[in-house]
């Protein structure tokens, strides 16, 4: 299927075992089904899996847009690390790397910050999950290593961009963060091509710890052209009074399948996660999430909100896990669609399994439509239909607006809804 | 002069016909009450005058200035300068009072002038501080999300504070005295009075004679079963708060005998 690539040649043996273990799972598995409950609702059937090779340096790839560059969630960055399959442009602030924060691509981390890497590498994703991780596990090429020792405050914000233009190409990538007790960060994290006609494949695995007393906000933005087909295993582990504050914003892709999880272990963990989709023509986004309370008195927060065009579709799969012990947990999932079209299909399947007896969970999901009688008020006061439609969509996505304290992330996100209208 | 002439007018929900031949002139500078039972097709008249996708007009016509507004959207009617305050204002989630009255600003705008940027935010600000100021509102209020959990009276002065900032030359007012205590029926009336002038025309819709006291009105309609069956001047409104509506069922109870054999409600 990948012609070419010797695993793990020149890197450190625990990388090399690690790509051993996934390329033999890859090498054993066959690619999800439909018949398997997690991607029952996603059929990947028509990816053309034999056609990909990995991304090689080629002079015709565009250039990644300037305003995929711009700081996002402030001023100016503390660190950015750009990259395409033309090579990696990596900056950290001079003053951050005096403090031991390390911030650089997944190439560089494995010659020069092995043991940083290793604490991180495969704990909290098994690439043996499936095919599609397997093979993001064996190849992974793309990738960023974030590391922020104890106590070290992070103020101004991180910023990846991953690239991935060329019909055909295959990209890998793995994200890892290691937060030490007490640091704290904001780290944002853009996937994006141009839409190009032909298939192009997406495997990434993210892998997040966020120690005792830490505090990570962590932006993930998917802005893949739409003939991406994307996938993605995701987890982050928080312990002891350690708080996470995780955003998605998916507006591109063909289809995607993401798994994300947030392991909240140590007592007062906190764990918030943020989603905003928004789907046209026939695009197709499957998230699943999972909340894992093991220990007391953790809490977790969850909303996810998407609109829909056009002929896509949307699956949100949830379920909050209390761990049996896990006392005093309080646990809160929502998932809200905004169906815009009579062709267009949300699903919503939230889920609780919970083994604990003092425990605070809730849940919610809707798929609703548009209430005309809203549209005929706007009207009525010279607000045109399309105008209309917009403000009713925009105050749909405020309480995720709200929940997301980045102006231009948010005005990323308005940008989006205004694209997806037009 | 600018005029609503609503003429001969039938309207739909449907199959069922609602309007059942309705006349009525509302010049600038005039103020016209309309009153009438519960269930007189009172509302269902505002919405046809507004454009409701629901309320389909099938004879007779609305002219504005002249021109039918049949064929016009309701934000076109809008733009012309049509105004109803809801009897039940919808409640827009998320959208601020701010945020909604600017766009229906820029629309007011961008429908004279294709080119137009909008009206600048600080004078935004300016006239939408000025506007709450005459209806004694609170500037809070313009950030809080449109009748979402407003209470009656709040929706009702926000109502009327849509219409301060749009300055319509034709108001209808369905029952904006419904559910105000007397002080804000007080406050809802002077806001109207004070944007009432030679360019206003205003329908006044009310089954109650109280609203009157503030707002005086120099013709009363009384509407029954889909037609105006009565017109009058003031002392009409007084004859309905003393005598009731009884007297006006048993005079025209004729159609309401129609109708009800043919299956109306
Ligand atoms: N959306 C609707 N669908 C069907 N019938 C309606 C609808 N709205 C109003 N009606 C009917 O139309 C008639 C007039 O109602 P309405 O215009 O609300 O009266 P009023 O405002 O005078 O109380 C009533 O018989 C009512 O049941
Ligand atoms: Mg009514």
């Amino acid at each position: 299927m990948i012609p070419g690539i010797e695993k793990g040649q020149g890197e450190p043996e625990f990388v090399r075992a690690y790509r051993a273990r996934a390329w033999d799972a890859f090498a054993r598995m066959k690619l999800p089904a439909t018949t398997e409950e997690a991607w029952r609702r996603t059929d990947i059937r028509k990816l053309d899996a034999g056609r990909f090779a990995p991304a090689a340096p080629d002079e015709a790839h565009p250039d990644p847009p300037i305003w995929l560059l711009e700081p996002l969630a402030g001023d100016k960055h503390g660190g950015q690390i750009t990259i395409t399959p033309n090579g990696v442009e990596a900056f950290l602030d001079n003053e951050l790397a005096e403090k031991g924060v390390v911030f650089t691509d997944l190439k560089t981390a494995i010659r020069k910050h092995p043991e940083t890497l290793e604490k991180v590498l495969g704990q909290l994703v098994n690439a043996e999950e499936d095919k599609l991780s397997a093979l993001a596990g064996a190849f992974a090429e793309q990738g960023v290593l974030l590391y922020v020792p104890k106590g070290v405050v992070v103020e101004t914000p991180l910023h990846s961009v991953l690239w991935g233009p060329g019909v055909g190409n295959a990209y890998f990538s793995h994200l890892l963060v290691w937060m030490e007790e007490g640091s704290s960060a904001t780290y944002v994290h853009e996937y994006a091509s141009p839409t190009e006609n032909g298939q192009v494949l997406h495997s990434g695995i993210v892998e997040v710890h966020v120690g005792e007393a830490a505090n990570l906000r962590f932006v993930e933005l998917q802005s893949w052209g739409e003939n991406v087909w994307n996938f993605t295993h995701e987890r982050a582990r928080v312990d002891r009074a350690g708080e996470l504050d995780w955003i998605f914003g998916a507006v591109g892709s063909h289809l995607t399948k993401n798994f994300s999880e947030i392991d909240l272990v140590g007592e007062g963990a906190t764990g918030r996660m943020s989603g905003f989709y928004f789907t046209d023509g026939v695009q197709h986004f499957d998230h699943d999430t999972q909340q894992n309370h093991n220990a007391p008195h953790t809490t977790s927060d969850l909303l996810f909100k998407g609109a829909l065009e056009d002929q896509s579709r949307s699956v949100w799969q949830g379920m909050i896990y209390v761990a049996p012990g896990a006392q005093k947990t309080d646990g809160y999932q929502a998932n809200r669609n905004l169906v815009l079209s009579r062709e267009a299909r949300a699903d919503s399947i939230p889920g609780l399994e919970i083994l604990a007896d003092d425990v605070r969970c809730t849940h919610g999901a809707t798929v609703g439509k548009v209430d005309p009688e809203e549209v005929f008020y706007l009207r009525s006061r010279g607000i045109p239909e399309g105008e209309a439609e917009r403000l009713i969509v925009e105050g749909f996505f405020d309480p995720i607006m709200q929940r997301i304290p980045f102006d231009k992330v948010r005005q990323r996100l308005e940008q989006g809804i205004v694209d997806k209208l037009s | 002069m600018a005029q609503l002439e609503i003429k001969n007018l039938h309207v739909c929900i449907g199959e069922n016909e609602i309007i059942k031949g309705l006349d009525l002139v509302v010049g600038q500078g005039e103020i016209h009450a309309l009153m009438g039972p519960n269930g007189s097709g009172k509302s269902t008249l505002a919405y046809a005058l507004m454009g409701h996708p629901s309320y389909q007009v099938t004879a007779g016509d609305i002219l504005f200035d002249g021109e039918s507004l049949l064929e016009m959207a309701p934000d076109e009617r809008s733009h012309l300068g049509m105004f109803l305050a809801f009897q039940y204002p919808v409640a827009i989630p998320g959208v601020t009072v701010a945020n909604f009255l600017r766009t229906a600003i820029n629309g007011h705008r961008q429908a004279k002038n294709p080119d137009d940027k909008g009206m600048p935010i600080p004078e935004f600000r300016k006239v939408l501080k000025e506007k709450m100021d005459l209806l004694q509102m609170d500037h809070g209020f313009a950030g809080r999300y449109l009748n979402d959990g407003f209470s009656g009276g709040e929706k009702k002065r926000a109502e009327i504070l849509q219409m301060a900032t749009l300055e319509p030359r034709i108001a209808i007012l369905d029952e904006t005295d419904s559910g105000l205590d007397i002080d804000a029926l007080r406050t809802v009336a002077e806001g109207v009075n004070a944007l009432q002038g030679p360019d206003l025309g205003v329908l006044v819709i009310t089954h109650y004679q109280r609203l009157l006291n503030y707002i005086k009105p120099d013709y009363v309609h009384v509407m029954f079963s889909g037609m105006i069956v009565e017109s009058g001047g003031p002392e009409l409104a007084l004859q309905l708060e003393e005598q009731g509506y009884d007297w006006i069922r048993e005079k025209h109870g004729e159609a309401n005998a129609v109708s009800a054999a043919t299956g109306d409600s």
